[in-house]
């Protein structure tokens, strides 16, 4: 506990963005001198995903994914540049986490914790769900107050320490028990146009060649087939709440608009200029237009929640959309498959 | 999505402490980031999913006020919590948690019980055990 004496202040910027993972692994790159932006990290670490588990219930309603594992993201990114990750757990030893975290800011080396988000106290009340797959990062402490730079909110925040405790010890589907990580070694030299080349290449694989309809560009025709159906297989109620559960995913949670579609085009429009790609711009603008038809979808699932629409018609409608959508992706990962490094 | 077209339709759902950041093109075809208040279709996809809530506290609360459940019962839908999930943050086990629903078994309850309860829910002990607060508070 000594160690809870003193106040660190570590030197660190905060930079706000969409997403949570992004964000934080962008800012400790940063603050390790290596500028990528979010979109840049999520490209990198191949965050553009798509599943659909119907078999597989959060709070009685089906898992839908416009991103990878949590974790992924920030995992691919460090083994692509070659960074190390020092990583912790401490399944059954709160005080221990909270005294590892305290040593390791004290050495000046701001942490990465996962959390969960429902006492998070800085959070808006409607944002507060039991999800546990949140990352902040403590960059310093004072006085009974950890500092935290919280990707998705504006200016960096604070907890107490108590705070600070339960929330890293949040319970339920994927609980943290006091998961921490920093960047350890940091490369001197990093080949930023063969990472991108491996992100590029790891997505359109993943997007267009796993063998099970559930992921990937099968995984959106999927999802379209099954709910031409919802109406009649679910009833009005739930059927508009497995809508819902789409529409949430595609835009609550950080996703930067459209389920992360605007982002990727961000992070295609980066990599065009960094490989030296025109055709790359390409790409980007095609994956304008599919995150265009994103927002069309939710647009329709919106006047269903609001039952101004003619139900039945109205499904056919969004599913015709995902359909097209699913087409349109099919042709942009089939391009992108043919990346080298140039 | 253009730059000019990033939506700011503000229900008060994010109470002016966080906006979204989301990716557009500018008028050049460049992406920029830009922040939004909130976005209609998702902002009705959010109320969808807090009105389901709501419901299932109310009629939690009006069983609780004829007698039917323990004020546990609400603070546990008010939690949005399961029997599972409450025993995980309590450390008590369900069959008991599902004895604790019952008025009359609540009341008996000791202190050091009642705390655990408390702490889970963020709230005191006698918030906890307080049913006037049933009658008017939604």
């Amino acid at each position: 506990m000594s160690e809870r004496n003193n106040d660190i202040n570590i030197d660190f910027k905060h930079h706000h963005a969409a997403h949570c993972e992004n964000g934080v692994t962008s800012n400790l790159l940063k603050n390790h001198n290596i500028n990528l932006s979010e979109a840049m990290v999520f490209g990198i670490g191949s965050g553009i995903f798509f599943s659909y588990m119907p078999f597989i219930k959060l709070n009685g309603l089906p898992v839908i994914s416009f991103r990878p594992y949590p974790g992924m993201i920030f995992n691919r990114v460090c083994r692509r540049l070659g960074i190390m990750i020092q990583r912790y757990k401490f399944p059954k030893d709160p005080d221990k986490a909270m005294d590892t975290l305290d040593a390791t800011i004290a050495q000046g080396i701001p942490c990465g914790c996962l959390v969960g988000v429902f006492h998070l106290t800085y959070f808006p009340d409607p944002y507060r769900f039991h999800f546990n797959a949140h990352n902040i990062i403590v960059y310093g402490r004072q006085g009974d107050e950890y500092l935290i730079s919280d990707p998705i909110i504006e200016s960096p925040v604070r907890l107490t320490y108590k705070d600070l405790k339960r929330v890293r010890y949040a319970k339920g589907t994927f609980p943290p028990k006091g998961r921490m990580y920093y960047m350890a070694d940091i490369p001197e030299n990093y080949d930023l146009q063969k990472a991108i080349v491996s992100g590029i290449k790891k997505t359109s694989r993943e997007m267009l060649t796993i063998p099970i309809p559930l992921f990937g560009v099968k995984g959106i025709r999927y999802l379209a087939r099954r709910m031409k159906k919802w109406p009649q297989r679910l009833g009005d109620r739930k059927a508009s709440h497995y809508l819902g559960q789409v529409v949430r995913m595609l835009e609550e949670i950080g996703t930067g608009g459209a389920g992360f579609r605007f982002m990727y085009a961000a992070f295609l429009q980066e990599a065009a200029k960094e490989l030296k790609q025109d055709w790359l711009n390409d790409c980007s603008r095609q994956m304008t237009e599919a995150g265009d038809r994103w927002r069309e979808f939710a647009i329709i699932a919106g006047r269903i929640f609001k039952g101004r629409n003619d139900k039945d018609e109205s499904y056919l409608a969004a599913a015709e959309i995902l359909l097209d959508i699913a087409e349109r992706e099919e042709k942009i990962y089939r391009q992108l498959k043919k990346i080298k490094q140039s | 999505m253009k730059k000019k077209e990033v939506p700011q339709d503000d229900e008060g759902l994010q109470e002016g402490k966080l906006r979204d950041l989301c990716y557009a093109v500018d008028e050049d075809g460049n992406y920029v980031t830009v922040l939004s208040t909130g976005w209609a279709p998702k902002n009705a996809a959010m109320h969808q999913a807090w009105e389901e809530i709501h419901e299932k506290v109310e009629v939690t609360r009006q069983k609780v006020l004829v007698g039917e459940l323990s004020m546990l019962a609400y603070f546990m839908e008010k939690n949005i919590m399961d029997l599972k999930l409450l025993a995980q943050y309590t450390g008590i086990p369900k069959r008991k948690l599902k004895k604790h629903m019952n008025p009359r078994k609540f009341q008996a309850l000791d202190r050091e019980i009642l705390e655990k309860y408390a702490e889970a829910f963020t709230i005191t002990i006698e918030e906890l055990i307080d049913i006037t607060r049933l009658e008017k508070a939604k």
